[in-house]
């Protein structure tokens, strides 16, 4: 499937107005400082795994070239990031609001704790994607995964939509071992048949309803919109959707309570 | 002055490494530089290389690197050597003086090879009576470590930033087909000289990133095949595991991966019939020797590495390629210092050995 065609379409509308730094020979609070002291909008050329970028930042888009390095967009408060090829690990951990987008793949613990804003990835997310995620009134974090993902995949998930949609083609399977362990809140949408994967017992995973995917068709349709995939063919294949099988579905686990 | 536990130092420790599949040597420039975007993930008490294929001129001599505490603890040393090595050469490792790096022990370097007469006595192959001898040097000789023992290929270590270790020793004058590279950041063992990574005996050598939950059970265990665990960090026993089981039980990498970070039982379930059999056995045979905790680890060995995670990946590695060769590190950050255009980035599951060995009679 071709995803890379619509790439540039986000850093397309920025370029006008839009602030270079060269980040190559910067730390990351050089780097963040640069970054806060910019406009609206700025484009990072070079980046070579500086952490921290845009941490807690709100009001900004930040477009990157290079590789960014872990905990991108951290605490993330409102600002936009769009990442041209791959992020490394913790990519929006603990974000509150804005939006990722990260043309390539990313690496372990993605949103790790993520209680708001949306995370869009092309291709592949590694280990423990999602682990913690939460909701918080009216906050509902959202992550789309293009392609596969490792084990571990929402772990302790409390809130909030995981969607992934197996579009990668090495013929691995769409999610590691151990999905949703700990699962206690929010929705887990694969794009795959139930039976085809192991969950634990304190989840229900069953066929999407019309309903269901009605829920996340935005989500998916913003997807293809970046990436240039087909939303209509996504959207009528056969997704599994995982929620914890009740409110408090770890009752009695350790004692009786 | 604060100390650490005063001040947060966020970081983890950083591996890298970097092997030509061709046999080419590199100078240690490149894996110098992949260690600079990874600063952060050390503290400045440890960094150090291990380089493969360095003295060609010496190839069939065992290179002893040393720290002495001082010149006594040299010739203490140099006495349990003659004994049993005729030695061709001894000299002191060049550095240069950096003031980053301080504390300097004496650190020497020695060309070995084991008497004939000393091995039929004691009927004993060659590899197996240095491994005795390091094992001797550093239980029984104070203020005396071996801190590499390999033929054609060396360890290089000392307690500050990785990059600046680099510089310290030289490493841009020497040429390996593969180099390997650690910075530290030392949880709950000291940051010393001979506790920097690589560990290395014979010509294994491990790179770790993480901590061993299960240091001590590993510990107790390889202890009772004659190896002392004297250097006050977890990694060591990881080399010894290595040496154990590849070259004394006589296992491949790949089966000592299914050792040391065997998969669950759930896991095992799913396999064929003859793979069951296969990790069963190896899981049964040495369950001492599974490395619980997290860790990625790069094992170097003469013509080869293999980089692996801990079954539940709870530390991060990156696999990257380009011609003929081949990049490992914790972040890809370090790979694309070393080679921008690389491909197949990929970052290996739990559990799962990248193994890259050079084409034969290319090292």
């Amino acid at each position: 499937m071709n995803i890379a065609a619509s790439q540039n379409t986000a850093a397309a509308q920025n370029t006008a107005v839009s602030q270079n730094i060269a980040a190559s020979q910067l730390g990351y609070a050089e780097l963040n400082e640069q970054i806060r002291a910019a406009g609206k909008e700025c484009t990072l050329s070079g980046c070579i795994g500086q952490r921290f970028i845009g941490a807690g930042m709100r009001d900004k888009r930040i477009d990157i070239g290079g590789i960014p390095g872990n905990a991108l967009g951290a605490y993330l408060n409102g600002a936009d990031i769009t990442v041209h090829g791959n992020a490394q690990d913790a990519v929006g951990d603990t974000m509150n609001a804005g939006t990722i987008i990260v043309h390539g793949n990313i690496g372990d613990a993605a949103g790790y704790a993520m209680r708001g804003g949306e995370i869009y990835v092309r291709d592949n997310a590694g280990y423990r994607a999602g682990i913690h995620m939460k909701a918080y009134k009216d906050k509902k974090p959202v992550m789309v995964i293009g392609g596969r993902t490792g084990s571990f995949l929402g772990e302790y998930q409390a809130g909030g939509y995981i969607i992934v949609l197996g579009l990668h083609d090495d013929g691995k399977p769409i999610v590691g071992n151990y999905p949703c362990t700990g699962m206690h809140g929010g929705k887990m949408f694969l794009r795959v048949s139930p039976g085809e994967i192991k969950f634990p017992k304190q989840v229900s995973a069953v066929m999407a309803s019309e309903a269901d995917k009605a829920e996340i068709e935005k989500f998916v349709v913003k997807y293809c919109g970046l990436f240039g995939a087909d939303e209509k063919e996504i959207l009528a294949s056969d997704f599994t959707v995982v929620t914890p099988d009740s409110k408090n579905p770890y009752k009695q686990m350790y004692v009786a309570n | 002055m604060k100390l650490e536990g005063q001040v947060r130092i966020p970081s983890g420790c950083a591996i890298s490494a970097v092997i030509s599949r061709e046999g080419n040597r590199m100078t240690g420039e490149s894996i110098i530089k992949s260690m600079i975007p990874m600063h952060d993930r050390s503290n400045g008490l440890g960094g150090g290389f291990a380089a493969y294929g360095i003295y060609p001129e010496y190839r069939d001599f065992y290179a002893f690197h040393m720290f002495y505490d001082d010149d006594s603890s040299r010739e203490a040393c140099e006495r349990v050597l003659r004994e049993g090595f005729e030695i061709v050469k001894a000299e002191i490792i060049p550095v240069k003086k950096l003031p980053e790096i301080t504390d300097v022990p004496l650190i020497w370097r020695y060309f070995i090879t084991p008497l004939a007469s000393v091995l039929s006595r004691l009927q004993l192959d060659e590899n197996e009576y240095v491994a005795r001898t390091v094992m001797k040097i550093n239980s029984t000789v104070s203020g005396a470590y071996v801190f590499s023992s390999g033929k054609n290929m060396g360890a290089f270590k000392a307690v500050g930033f990785p990059e600046d270790v680099g510089r310290f020793y030289r490493l841009d004058e020497y040429e390996a087909y593969c180099w390997t590279a650690h910075g530290r950041y030392p949880t709950n063992t000291p940051g010393w000289w001979g506790g920097a990574h690589p560990f290395a005996l014979l010509d294994y050598s491990i790179v770790h990133n993480g901590e061993i939950s299960s240091y001590d059970a590993n510990r107790r265990y390889i202890e009772m095949f004659g190896y002392k665990c004297t250097l006050q960090t977890d990694t060591e026993v990881i080399t010894y595991i290595a040496d154990y089981l590849i070259r004394r039980q006589g296992l491949t990498p790949e089966e000592a991966a299914s050792v040391i970070a065997a998969p669950f039982w759930s896991t095992i379930e799913t396999k064929s019939d003859v793979m069951k059999k296969r990790l069963t056995f190896l899981r049964t045979v040495y369950s001492s020797l599974l490395i619980t905790g997290p860790f990625s680890i790069v094992l170097g060995y003469t013509g080869g590495l293999m980089a692996l995670n801990d079954r539940l990946k709870l530390r991060s590695m990156v696999v990257a390629d380009k011609d003929d060769k081949v990049f490992i590190a914790s972040e890809e950050a370090a790979i694309r210092v070393m080679e921008p255009d690389a491909g197949n980035v990929y970052a290996p599951t739990g559990g799962e050995p990248v193994i890259v060995n050079v084409k034969d009679g290319a090292y």
